[in-house]
């Protein structure tokens, strides 16, 4: 019914989306909107590819057997590696607030044409 | 400490007390759960250590700056996020026991029980405590630097 | 399945290009969370109860920490001159990159099949040898432990790295104390120490 391709492209137009925000926009803070939303994208491409029809959580309970588990589980290694970059995320938004809250101390303004002309 | 409790001026008002008071003992109830059971129930250390750390931003956000930094110190934050490191990274050194880097030499146990699966319990708790302290610190350290930085744009536009 | 996926995806598109494109800041913020809670339901749907989890507290503290961000400063980014060059370069690199990326899911697995090279063994003897009942917690601490190890030390590294940022200086005026320590001397003191300096006016080396 839909193309099989679709769910895929669809996830790298949220990625060129995303980068085309860090790149053409003058606002620090829409810049960092832009790496937030690259990311979002990246994370779901890749459980996207990890997933398997008609599928079970690969959590095993107690009237599942594991040959069922063989049979219907969906990927877990894309989930493993996709947790730990959600929380990779959260920390390097950190460090960029951080960094932006410094540069507005100084500065006095959010734009980066602005910011741009070096001073001595 | 019930004085920083029941102080009017910081803080929001007395429902938002009031619920928050009731509510965050259930909030890191959940988040321990979710941190010991993680080898059980999906969770684990790093979404209960988030947790935990929301539940003192809400307690920062309800009474104020000073009381959370009463019940938790930013020294001790970072006494804390420290030994949480620490104690995950001697857990793999300490797999040396069992004859390779970062192997699981605790006795397995049964499935479904909560002391199983070795290390994975213990590496959870050691995470779940690294992740909490980490983010409680950054977010104090934020909130600070708000107040020093609009003190210091008035100075300078005054003079 | 694929119907709800495909209208969540879609909302997700019109989500973030609001989130591009608005005038104020918290304004975009909020569509920033709006589709990181959409993305939390579409890893549900994924049957990954694990990250959805991770994924909803992780976007409430990134609200956060966005929010406190812009809520103290000006709240517009209006934008002054129309840079033309960066707006019509990326539109033709990404559609470049959009040509190829059509051309290239063709190649991937079909939606629903996945490829398991690795993970037939994880799923049929992760239980048995680490009697966890979680396989992707069996993953990441006991299969894959030292990705988990970098993981803790990247975490650990840009928390230090942001106390680093905001650490509180001085009282004394800034330009000041920053010149001073980089040794660059004000023109009082140039000509003070070296007299004064008769200047070509023209820097051609060479004859008049």
């Amino acid at each position: 019914m839909i193309p099989y391709w679709l769910l895929y492209f669809l996830t790298l137009v949220i990625f060129v989306l995303g980068l085309y925000c860090l790149v053409a926009k003058k606002n620090i803070i829409k810049k960092i909107i832009g790496v937030v939303i690259t990311e979002y994208s990246i994370n779901l491409f890749l459980v996207l590819i990890g997933y398997r029809k008609g599928g079970i959580a690969p959590i095993l309970l107690k009237d599942i057997s594991e040959q069922q588990m063989a049979e219907k589980g969906v990927d877990p290694l894309p989930q493993a590696l996709v947790l730990t970059s959600i929380v990779i995320g959260l920390g390097v938004l950190a460090l960029m607030v951080s960094m932006v809250l410094r540069l507005y101390e100084k500065y006095k303004t959010f734009d980066m044409s602005e910011i741009n002309d070096l001073k001595g | 400490m019930d004085q920083l409790a029941a102080d009017k001026s910081k803080g929001m008002t007395v429902i938002v007390k009031t619920v928050v008071r009731f509510v965050i003992g259930i909030i890191v109830m959940f988040g321990a759960y979710i941190v010991a059971y993680g080898h059980i129930t999906p969770g684990g250390g790093f979404a209960g250590g988030v947790i935990l750390a929301c539940g003192y931003i809400i307690l920062t956000l309800a009474f104020g700056r000073e009381l959370a930094l009463s019940k938790l110190s930013d020294t001790g934050a970072s006494i804390l996020d420290n030994t949480g490191a620490l104690v995950f990274a001697s857990i793999a050194l300490l797999g040396y026991i069992g004859g390779a880097f970062f192997m699981n030499f605790i006795d397995h146990g049964t499935l479904f029980h909560l002391f199983s699966a070795g290390i994975i319990p213990l590496c959870n708790v050691a995470i779940g405590i690294k992740v909490t302290a980490s983010l409680f610190a950054i977010f104090i350290a934020l909130s600070i630097f708000g107040r020093f930085i609009s003190k210091i744009v008035e100075e300078e536009e005054e003079e | 399945m694929d119907l709800y996926l495909l209208i969540l995806l879609i909302f997700m598109i019109i989500g973030s290009i609001i989130a591009i494109e608005t005038k104020k800041l918290l304004s975009s913020v909020i569509s920033v969370g709006v589709v990181g809670f959409s993305l939390s339901i579409a890893f549900l749907m994924l049957k990954a109860p694990d990250i959805a989890i991770t994924q909803i507290v992780v976007e409430i503290l990134i609200l956060v920490v966005l929010i406190r961000a812009t809520i103290s400063t000006d709240n517009t980014a209006i934008e002054k001159h129309w840079d033309t060059f960066s707006f019509v370069s990326s539109l033709i690199f990404f559609g470049l990159f959009l040509v190829f990326a059509f051309l290239a899911v063709h190649d991937l697995n079909h939606f629903g099949h996945p490829l398991l090279t690795v993970s037939k063994r994880y799923l049929a003897e992760g239980p048995k040898e680490t009697h966890a009942a979680n396989i992707v917690t069996s993953i990441l601490l006991d299969y894959r432990g030292y990705d988990t190890l970098g993981e803790a030390t990247v975490l650990f590294t840009s928390i230090v790295g942001a106390f680093v940022i905001l650490r509180r200086r001085g009282r004394k005026k800034k330009s000041d104390q920053d010149m001073e320590k980089v040794g660059i001397l004000q023109d009082e003191d140039i000509k003070k120490n070296f007299g004064e300096i008769e200047g070509d006016d023209d820097g051609s080396t060479g004859g008049r």
